[in-house]
């Protein structure tokens, strides 16, 4: 086909599908079934839509080696794979949608196993922190319209989440901060400067691992004992914390954005509880909010959409029949350090790149189902490989931004392949025919018992 | 499918008690039928319940679900062959809140806050709560193009802008939560009555009620506007309920039903100058309801134990917080609302809370007509929807108030009047206080009554009303209630004595109303400025897809000619 028939469309207002800024301003041109041109989309961004290398077709490994397969063939040794498992692991659910997720939770559900999310490995302590404090937040609209002063604390954007200074926070305009960055105070704590320090109006470098006596503090000093705050506090003069708490209490409207430096940093979720903490004393003297920068784009769907199937928002497992809640037991690394799952289905995510090493070799050692439009690392251990549609480019699906605000994505173009959803509804009519089947079996020794 | 033989109480139609065969075909009442019969010999059998102010689904809920995993522990029950896994007891799983509902023989259910922006994901929840039917009440009090509209004085284009917000949302009615209130708190502060103006927008909350009550009776909607009064929960706010109802003493309802319900009148029922002092009023807000036919409340009783606060009344929630020490969430919305959430225990022994319960009370017993106050615990804010039973036994005796009197704190009874009400309400009574009013109220015609054309919603209960005492053997009714004998749902069983058989997928009601055009471009105009320059997302991707309500009932309103149309 020569480039003149291709018929070029213009689709706007179209989601990204990579961070959790979940930006839905991007114009995508496309020709025929292929996304040619991404506009407005940073650049992180634009090459999750333009696309790349994909997996091409089921696979299943036989002696050592993938090799194709069909759809439903992959399916059944799916399906055969979990049930015969004592204590299956179904993980990732980040990097899809939430009719993926909500499929994800149903055989989990059927096959009595542990469901849980790339939140274990990031934001998971916040949720843990949240459990303790709860959240004073806001949509990132409010932030926008209110906010002259912006916190980050332990993260990164300007590398991160390229568009969240200029589409939510520091750089962009509202109703009652029309002068945008001008008009703002911007804040940055972090153990080096990075380049959203650059953009800071003050940066407090703080030493590795002393984020939860930082916070402790500045809340000393929000609630006016300064007087007992030694003279440094995580290589940090007093002073300098002084200041920082008293542009935090001038402020008409704080917002404070944390990353993986402090839920990853010595202390964890108490790090987390500490700085909810400090954001919910704040508000005693002014409007502050409090928002964990969540990566992927909907990290925060997989917590909403089991915190309303489950009660509970990761480390799920379904083995009593019941859900059941314990992270320090349920979590994926719990399990898998312990060696205490026997197969694993992975949805799309990278546990393989992701995981500490000692639990990826303990992943290496049971049957893995992965799930994927991409070949990654973790391909490199599967048993069953699946390829399947993108969701946000080929096919529809709700997703929440990091401020728990839901969106639909779209389809822009056709796929070969079907979507996470479609993979697991076939998974689950598998393991439905591999138990009718079991129960047939089993029917007649019971009469004759 | 038959039921019969029992003891039939549909107020709605007048019977009051009488031996009834019901038939049912497709779904709904008919005069004849085939099939399955349904022994209900002397049974008491009543329409399916009906509760018009419940937070089932939503970003608030949800948060209340994050922060609380010791609530979810509390509910765990196993996946069954037809159920899913249930958690929770102030704040159960979207599966538990379909089943426990159909327990105590509610067939339907309605949200009753939800902000436009974040309807997507109210109604990514409902969708997930079998067997019952719901709707969402779509939040207008403290929105920028309300404001803006009531300050112009432009009450068309306000019209068209609440028809689009409802469409939006796929909304059922107007919430009106601390009108101006959510919008103060976006700086931390709040609106101290009704003739104090929204900071930055020059309107009152008593200009943006009363314009939205105006444009809800001109949009003909199914419901009236529904209230959260502002300072809700403070003592002597009594005074601020009484003045925000005279603002709609001379609005003509479009339809036969209030003008106002007012949303859980207990906490707008207080007097005293603070905790101190803190006494009853409820006796002047039900001689205020006694004496004018306008409004109707819920009660929103509280029950002692376990509660999950949640509103859109996000002052009160830090209030809370901040008084009880305890853990706090909140929520702005851009543009619209912000919310709140805190977990709290009510004690026998508080005496504040021994003096709210009480109120609750006193508000039922004291307004006469059963069909201007209604069933609510506001759940899960004053205790969860499974408690209902307690409260309506509790209605029927004496007996068991004063026991429960002489367990709480005395100031229970001596800064309000219930331990010489004498009143016992009958099955009539709550018949009308759980189903036909509610469905009255909410204006769903199918609802809450068992005559022919009727939705085949029907509840039977293990309990011969015409053996039983309510008064002195209220332990009986209290545990009939709970766990209903048959739940009938659009004709199908769907729960028997506390196990579920089967869990039809309940439908979702949205009004539709429509607007003159020109209104509506007026209209547009704002909002594509609003969108431009202050939301954070398209106004392209605003709007609640269809994707999200696969099961609607659309009431059609607005300016044309009624109709109703069920796809
Ligand atoms: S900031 Fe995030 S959501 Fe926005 S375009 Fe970049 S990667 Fe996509
Ligand atoms: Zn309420």
């Amino acid at each position: 086909m020569s480039g003149q028939e291709m018929k070029t469309r213009v689709e706007e207002d179209v989601l990204c599908s990579f961070c959790g800024c979940l930006c839905d301003d991007l114009v995508v041109e496309i020709e025929g079934n292929k996304v040619k041109n991404v506009r407005h989309a940073c650049r992180l961004g634009a090459s999750k839509l333009m696309g790349h290398e994909r997996i091409r077709t089921p696979m299943i490994r036989k002696n050592g080696k993938l090799e194709e397969v069909s759809y439903q063939e992959a399916y059944d040794r799916a399906a055969q794979i979990l049930v015969n498992a004592k204590r299956p692991l179904l993980y990732g659910w980040a990097s899809t949608v939430c009719e993926a997720q909500k499929k994800g939770i149903l055989l989990t559900e059927m096959v009595g196993g542990i469901l849980d999310s790339t939140a274990t490995v990031c934001h998971g302590p916040s949720i843990l922190g949240i459990e303790e404090r709860g959240l004073s937040g806001a949509t990132l609209g409010q932030i926008k319209n209110r906010a002259d002063l912006i916190v980050f604390w332990g993260c990164n954007p300007a590398e991160a989440h390229p568009k969240h200074g200029l589409r939510y926070s520091t750089n962009v305009c509202g109703f009652f901060t029309p002068e945008g960055r001008k008009g703002r105070k911007v804040l940055v704590v972090d153990v080096r400067q990075t380049r959203t320090a650059k953009n800071a109006d003050k940066f407090i470098m703080i030493a590795t691992g002393s984020d939860f006596e930082v916070l402790s503090a500045l809340r000393m000093f929000v609630a006016g004992k300064g007087e007992f705050v030694p003279e440094k506090v995580g290589g940090v003069p007093k002073e300098e914390l002084f200041e920082a708490a008293d542009m935090m209490k001038a402020a008409k409207f704080g917002a404070f954005f944390f990353g993986l430096g402090i839920t990853h940093s010595r202390g964890r979720s108490k790090n987390v509880g500490n700085a909810l903490a400090l954001i919910a004393e704040l508000n005693a003297h002014t409007k502050f909010v409090v928002m964990p920068m969540r990566g992927h784009y909907n990290v925060a769907g997989i917590g909403q959409v089991a915190a309303w199937e489950t009660g509970f928002p990761m480390s799920i497992d379904f083995s009593r029949g019941t859900a059941y809640f314990n992270p320090g037991e349920t979590a994926a690394c719990d399990v898998l350090s312990r060696e205490d799952t026997d197969a694993v289905m992975v949805v799309a995510s990278d546990p393989a790149s992701n995981f500490p090493r000692g639990i990826v070799e303990n992943l290496a050692k049971v049957p893995v189902i992965q799930i994927d439009p991409y070949e990654n690392p973790t391909t490199l251990l599967a048993e069953v490989v699946i390829p399947s549609a993108i969701a946000g480019v080929e096919c529809e699906g709700t997703a929440y931004r990091m401020d728990g605000l839901a969106l639909r994505m779209k389809k822009l173009v056709n796929s070969p392949h079907p979507s996470d959803e479609g993979v697991l509804n076939g998974i689950i009519e598998s393991v439905k025919k591999l138990r009718g089947t079991e129960a047939e079996a089993k029917a007649p020794n019971e009469a004759s018992a | 499918m038959i039921i019969r033989g029992g003891i039939v109480y549909d107020p709605a139609n007048g019977i009051f008690g009488e031996e009834i065969d019901l038939c049912i075909d497709r779904g709904r009442i008919v005069e004849d039928a085939k099939g399955e019969e349904i022994d209900a010999h002397d049974l008491l059998v009543m329409a399916g319940g009906v509760d018009a102010h419940s937070h089932i689904a939503g970003a608030k809920v949800n948060a209340g679900r994050i922060m609380r995993p010791d609530d979810a522990r509390l509910g765990m029950e196993q996946a069954t062959a037809v159920c899913r896994p249930s958690t929770g007891y102030t704040v159960p799983n979207c599966y538990a809140i379909g089943y426990r509902y159909a327990h105590l023989g509610y067939t339907t259910a309605f949200e009753a806050a939800t902000p436009i922006l974040e309807s997507r994901h109210t109604h990514e929840e409902l969708e997930e709560i079998p067997i019952i039917d719901k709707g969402a009440l779509t939040l207008f009090g403290s929105n920028w193009e309300v404001m803006q509209c009531v300050r112009e004085n432009d009450l068309k284009k306000l019209a068209a802008y609440v028809a689009w917000g409802l469409r939006a949302s796929k909304g059922y009615g107007v919430k009106i939560v601390n009108p101006g209130g959510g919008e103060a708190w976006g700086f931390g502060a709040n609106v101290k009555g009704i003739y104090d103006p929204v900071p930055n927008f020059d309107v009152t909350p008593a200009e943006i009620m009363k314009s939205l009550a105006q444009v809800n009776e001109s949009l003909r909607l199914p419901h009236s506007i529904h209230v959260h009064f502002n300072n809700l929960g403070k003592p002597g706010n009594y005074t601020t309920a009484i003045e925000s109802l005279d603002l709609f003493k001379d609005i003509k309802p479009s339809r036969m039903r209030q003008v106002v319900h007012v949303a859980h009148m207990q906490f707008s029922a207080y007097g005293g100058t603070s905790w101190k002092d803190f006494k009853s009023e409820a006796p002047a807000i039900a001689d205020y309801f006694n004496k004018n036919h306008f409004c109707t409340m819920d009660i929103g009783q509280i029950l002692f134990g376990s509660a999950t606060t949640m509103t859109a009344d996000a002052p009160l929630e830090y209030g809370n917080a901040h008084l009880l020490h305890t853990k706090w969430s909140n929520h702005d919305i851009e543009l619209e609302e912000s919310s709140g959430v805190v977990p709290l225990v009510y004690l026998r022994k508080n005496p504040v809370n021994a003096i709210q319960w009480a109120i609750g009370m006193e508000l039922a017993l004291l307004t006469k007509d059963p069909w201007n106050v209604i069933l609510t615990t506001d759940h899960p804010n004053g205790s969860p929807f499974v408690n209902y039973p307690e409260v309506v036994s509790l209605l029927m005796s004496k007996v068991k108030r004063q026991e429960e009197l002489s367990n709480i704190h005395e100031l229970a009874s001596k800064r309000t009047t219930l331990t010489g009400i004498e009143r016992e309400m009958d099955w009539c009574d709550i018949a009308i206080m759980t189903r036909a009013a509610p469905a009255k109220i909410l204006g769903l015609e199918d609802k809450g009554h068992l005559g022919v054309g009727a939705d085949a919603d029907v509840a039977v209960y293990d309990l011969r009303p015409e053996e039983v005492d309510p008064s002195t053997q209220h332990d009986l009714v209290k545990k009939a209630l709970a766990v209903a004998k048959y739940t009938i749902k659009g004709g199908v069983l769907a729960s028997r004595d506390g196990e579920i058989m089967a869990a039809p997928v309940g439908r979702t009601f949205w009004v539709d109303a429509s607007v003159a055009k020109e209104d509506e471009e007026r209209m547009m105009e704002d909002l594509k400025e609003k969108f431009d320059r202050y939301y954070s997302i398209k106004l392209s991707n605003y709007m609640v897809q269809d994707a999200y309500v696969p099961n609607p009932v659309v009431i059609k309103a607005g300016a044309l000619p009624v109709e109703e149309v069920a796809p």
